[in-house]
């Protein structure tokens, strides 16, 4: 049997610009039987459960690109990666090039951090 | 000099020039034209490269660059001209205009590839944004060393121009830039020691403080400043201090940072200078145009919206903010010929308690549509608070709220039938203030 994880805590959630402060209470390890309250839509009862059982975030970041008419080009992960990830994630976004043209969602990355979620691209940057 | 005409003319080609050049041409207003200062249109939007935009408009979650993506797609597929590196220096209504043909404002604009030109155009709207308030008008003492930039500046040399920026870096000012630049620095390897905010509570977003400070463990200080720069070539570390409740450094609490950069996110200021040429009254407010509920300035046909108006934390509003603007500016185009409303009697919407500002700040009754939206700031973070709307000594509307802060932007939907008998003379006020100071009183 798997041990009880108990908490008595709060916590703002970040899907939107309200930022409804989530009051959480229970055993982590039954999350159907928490107690949660102070969050006014269902993606704030979402998130208090992820952001204490596995967290994640969207990361953002810049991609370099060849023959382009911009030297950069902006990327996000498709999906949110796990929160402990996103240092892997940077290094990994770091190294990657692109060729110009790009254009938004063309796939930077494939299998980020073998999470299996793709980068892909937020913007256009046309050939010279 | 060469003088073309167009009904609609839209200065700034960013996510409210962009939205209201589309409400009007729904609204049937086909000559229309974008000026664009920039290389490419989507303003401020295309270094905005984080998640968070278009909940409201789209409802997904986009980047900034996708979000204005979305508006350049829309403006061109409508075929919509966008006219990039034009800037408009000067706006005036036409003078003596024999002919009287009703295009009633003369822009002046320079291009590099058209050199310097009017437009005549029968309505305009301003939707130039709005810019970072520089150091100059913080009075740090200290050297002029390099590595002190606005977040904003430094933003567009990392995510636009793929600069790195600096190493080692102190922030100044918790406004959402501030709060969105500590995060991408730490993202790009950087150390990011501390945000330092001046007043005792932060000006950005909760969500910001959040997934940017407190997910890469930045302390945020509140109630600190900097006090001394220091370096010659480089910033090689700034002074911080504490500041009492009349914001003056508190001796004795005075810590070194040794950074190479400092970033300073400490307000936007709408962008005027075009509005000052045409003589359009400005509120010492909101620093943006008064206008009217059709976002009509002082300066007929003229109209504002988006940040040049006030400035806004979320690009949703000044798309529907701009969208009214269009539309409002394409009505008047159509009606001109006929009887044209002389829009008499504006009515002053008063602000009391903690509301600082409310746009639009007057109406005009006849014109007013069945609901009209007011968007205001609160001057300081309450808990939980009411709203009120009243007309004379009747209450129209009253709501409740959690908390209020002034880095958010509240708004209320006023109805128009809450006019129904009531005396044109009886004011309009939109209050706010905490419960429980209520029961004290």
């Amino acid at each position: 049997m798997s041990e009880e994880k108990n908490v008595d805590t709060d916590l703002i959630c970040i899907n939107c610009p309200l930022g409804c402060k989530v009051f959480v209470k229970g055993d982590l390890t039954v999350p159907e039987e928490l107690e949660i309250k102070g969050n006014t839509c269902i993606k704030g009862k979402e998130y208090a459960i992820s952001e204490l059982t596995a967290p994640k975030r969207m990361v953002t970041s810049s991609v370099m690109v060849l023959k382009g008419d911009k030297p950069v080009v902006s990327v996000k992960t498709k999906e949110a990666i796990p929160k402990n990830l996103i240092f892997d994630a940077m290094n990994e976004i770091r190294r990657a090039k692109m060729q110009a043209p790009v254009k938004i969602g063309d796939v930077v990355i494939g299998n980020l951090c073998n999470t299996g979620i793709k980068v892909v691209a937020t913007s256009n940057v046309d050939r010279i | 000099m060469k003088i073309i005409n167009r009904e609609l003319l839209v200065i700034g080609g960013g996510p409210a020039g962009l939205a209201a050049a589309v409400g009007a041409y729904e609204e049937g207003i086909r000559d229309i034209l974008i000026l664009e200062r920039d290389i490419e249109a989507g303003g401020i939007l295309n270094q905005c490269i984080h998640n968070g935009f278009g909940l409201h408009t789209f409802k997904e979650e986009l980047t900034g660059p996708e979000y204005a993506g979305r508006y350049i797609d829309k403006v061109n597929g409508l075929g919509i001209e966008i006219k990039t590196n034009s800037m408009v220096i000067d706006l005036k209504p036409v003078e003596n205009d024999e002919n009287k043909d009703s295009y009633g404002n003369l822009a002046t604009v320079v291009s590099r590839s058209e050199g310097m030109y009017q437009i005549k155009a029968k309505a305009v709207i301003l939707a130039m944004g709005c810019r970072e308030r520089p150091r100059g008008a913080l009075n740090i003492p200290g050297f002029r060393p390099a590595g002190v930039f606005s977040a904003g500046t430094a933003q567009r040399l990392v995510n636009i121009e793929g600069r790195n920026v600096g190493k080692d870096v102190v922030i100044l000012g918790s406004g959402d830039i501030g709060l969105i630049m500590a995060r991408r620095m730490s993202l790009e390897g950087a150390r990011v020691h501390c945000v330092l905010e001046l007043m005792p509570y932060s000006g950005g977003l909760k969500r910001n403080i959040v997934q940017c400070l407190e997910d890469y463990s930045i302390p945020l200080h509140l109630s600190h400043t900097v006090i001394d720069v220091k370096g010659k070539e480089r910033v090689t570390s700034i002074v911080a201090a504490q500041v009492d409740e009349n914001l003056q450094p508190i001796p004795g609490t005075e810590k070194e940072y040794k950074c190479d950069t400092l970033l300073l996110s400490v307000g936007l200021i709408p962008e005027n200078e075009v509005s000052l040429s045409a003589g359009i009254e400005i509120s010492p407010i909101t620093n943006g145009p008064v206008v009217d509920e059709a976002m009509e300035t002082s300066c007929r046909g003229v109209f504002a919206c988006g940040n040049v108006l006030h400035v806004h934390d979320l690009v949703d509003y000044v798309s529907d903010e701009a969208d009214v603007a269009g539309r409002k500016a394409a009505a008047f185009i159509r009606s001109q010929g006929e009887e044209v409303n002389t829009k008499e009697h504006a009515r002053h919407i008063e602000t009391l308690g903690a509301v600082r500002y409310v746009v639009p700040q007057e109406i005009h009754s006849d014109n007013l549509d069945d609901e009209q939206i007011f968007r205001f700031r609160v001057s300081k973070p309450m808990g939980r608070s009411k709203i009120v709307v009243s007309i004379g000594d009747k209450t129209v509307m009253s709501k409740n709220k959690m908390i209020m802060a002034p880095g958010e932007m509240e708004n209320i939907t006023f109805k128009k039938k809450w006019l129904e008998g009531t005396g044109a003379d009886d004011k309009i006020s939109i209050s706010a203030f905490e419960i429980d100071k209520e029961f004290v009183i």
